[in-house]
């Protein structure tokens, strides 16, 4: 089974004008991905399943994750005019990176019996720009999986042939599994409550005690 | 009603005295259908007690009725989603009175381990009544026989006339529960005031 860089050498090889990115995986599982983009995504799955040598005739995972905004610090040394005198200053810097919302395939041969390879897309941001190729004309098993992720994540995959909610009701509003969704206030009680459901008890208790 | 012991001397010339409340709960209690109602994991252990070794019938549940217009006690084993609670609720309408509910499980009774859920409702009992909670995850065959021996106990001490009379032979007391829909974030209504309230909080410092 050839490595990841291999395996995006030979992409690269037959499918010229494709850009890939490997997205290298630091623990021990070095599970490392490709990271395509959204132009080819057909065209690579396609090739990834057709191609003699890798035959990647089964997705066995499809999941979702939501990256969101990140807000990060750095402290960098600036030049600056103080009292008369050019000396170099410390400040701090907000680097705003936007966030995006992720979709990550795991590939297994059948025929050839090797595996896995895991490949991902991402969307522009996490508000109005959340479209990406579906990947079910290529794998079957895509098709709920797909449904999964547009259910919970947000993501909406074009190409898919019955794009709707799965787990929740089809009247449901928000995306429950984005780090940002709000849970609705059940009563949720526990004999020995601590850290949030204390809280929630405890405003409950308060709501209570004013409403009397 | 009759004195035991004038009770046991007729017994001995051969005379069964009964008076018609015992009959007609000994009849009831012996013969209660379940509604073949599994929705996760206690539903294996609901089938694994109506199987050979914890046999279920020697009680009277012989059959696990199909349809809810011929069940008298709904077995709700395993967690009950939102999704799924309005239909919950629904089949609760359908069935006949006098009927009965037993909260099997830990996810039936509040939601269990997967009480934080975003689709988990926290309690089958926040819409309907529910007369016999088993806690545990699964419990086990055994523990589903007990509940149904203390459904038993429970409604051959029921009284058929007076105040304490069961609900089916109350005509002001609603047999049909409003079944919730589906809301933005959340069934509407959360719960049912009528049947459920929230649990007031022991120590809050």
């Amino acid at each position: 089974m050839e490595s990841a860089e291999q395996l995006k050498a030979r992409i690269e090889a037959a499918k010229p004008g494709i850009r890939l990115e490997l997205l290298l995986n630091g623990s021990s599982s070095a599970q490392h991905s490709l990271l395509l983009q959204k132009e080819n995504a057909l065209a690579v799955a396609q090739f990834l399943r057709d191609d003699p040598a890798l035959r990647f005739d089964y997705a066995s995972n499809v999941t979702g994750v939501d990256w969101p905004d990140t807000v990060s610090k750095k402290v960098i040394k600036v030049k600056q005019v103080v009292d008369g005198a050019e000396k170099e200053v410390d400040q701090t810097v907000e680097e705003k990176k936007p966030g995006y919302l992720e979709a990550v395939y795991h590939l297994y041969s059948m025929a050839l019996k090797h595996g896995p390879v895991i490949i991902r897309m991402r969307t522009g941001n996490r508000t109005d720009n959340t479209q990406v190729p579906s990947l079910t004309p290529v794998w079957r098993g895509c098709e709920f999986q797909e449904r999964e992720i547009f259910d919970l994540y947000g993501i909406i995959f074009q190409g898919h042939p019955d794009l709707r909610r799965i787990l929740m009701w089809d009247g449901f509003k928000y995306f429950p599994m984005r780090k940002d969704y709000v849970e609705p206030d059940d009563y949720e009680y526990e004999p020995t409550a601590h850290d949030e459901v204390l809280e929630k008890a405890k405003q409950h208790n308060a709501q209570e005690a004013s409403a009397r | 009603m009759i004195d035991p012991g004038l009770k046991s001397e007729l017994r001995k010339q051969g005379v069964f005295t009964t008076s018609f409340e015992e009959l007609y709960n000994w009849g009831r209690k012996n013969s209660i259908w379940p509604l073949g109602f599994g929705l996760a994991c206690c539903a294996i252990e609901m089938i694994a007690t109506s199987m050979a070794r914890w046999d279920l019938a020697r009680f009277g549940a012989e059959v696990f009725r199909p349809s809810p217009r011929q069940a008298d006690l709904m077995i709700v084993a395993g967690t009950v989603t939102k999704k799924m609670a309005p239909q919950v609720v629904r089949l609760y309408n359908q069935m006949p009175e006098p009927k009965y509910v037993i909260a099997m499980g830990a996810c039936a009774i509040s939601g269990g381990p997967f009480k934080q859920g975003y689709n988990v409702l926290k309690g089958i009992d926040r819409y309907i009544p529910v007369e016999v909670h088993i806690p545990g995850c699964p419990p086990r065959p055994e523990a589903l026989l007990h509940a149904f021996m203390t459904l038993q106990e429970k409604i051959d001490a029921q009284a058929l006339t007076g105040p304490e009379r069961p609900r089916h032979l109350v005509a002001e007391k609603p047999s049909e529960f409003p079944v919730p829909q589906y809301g933005e974030n959340d069934l509407v209504p959360p719960s049912n005031p009528a049947v459920w309230r929230p649990p007031p909080l022991a120590k809050v410092s």
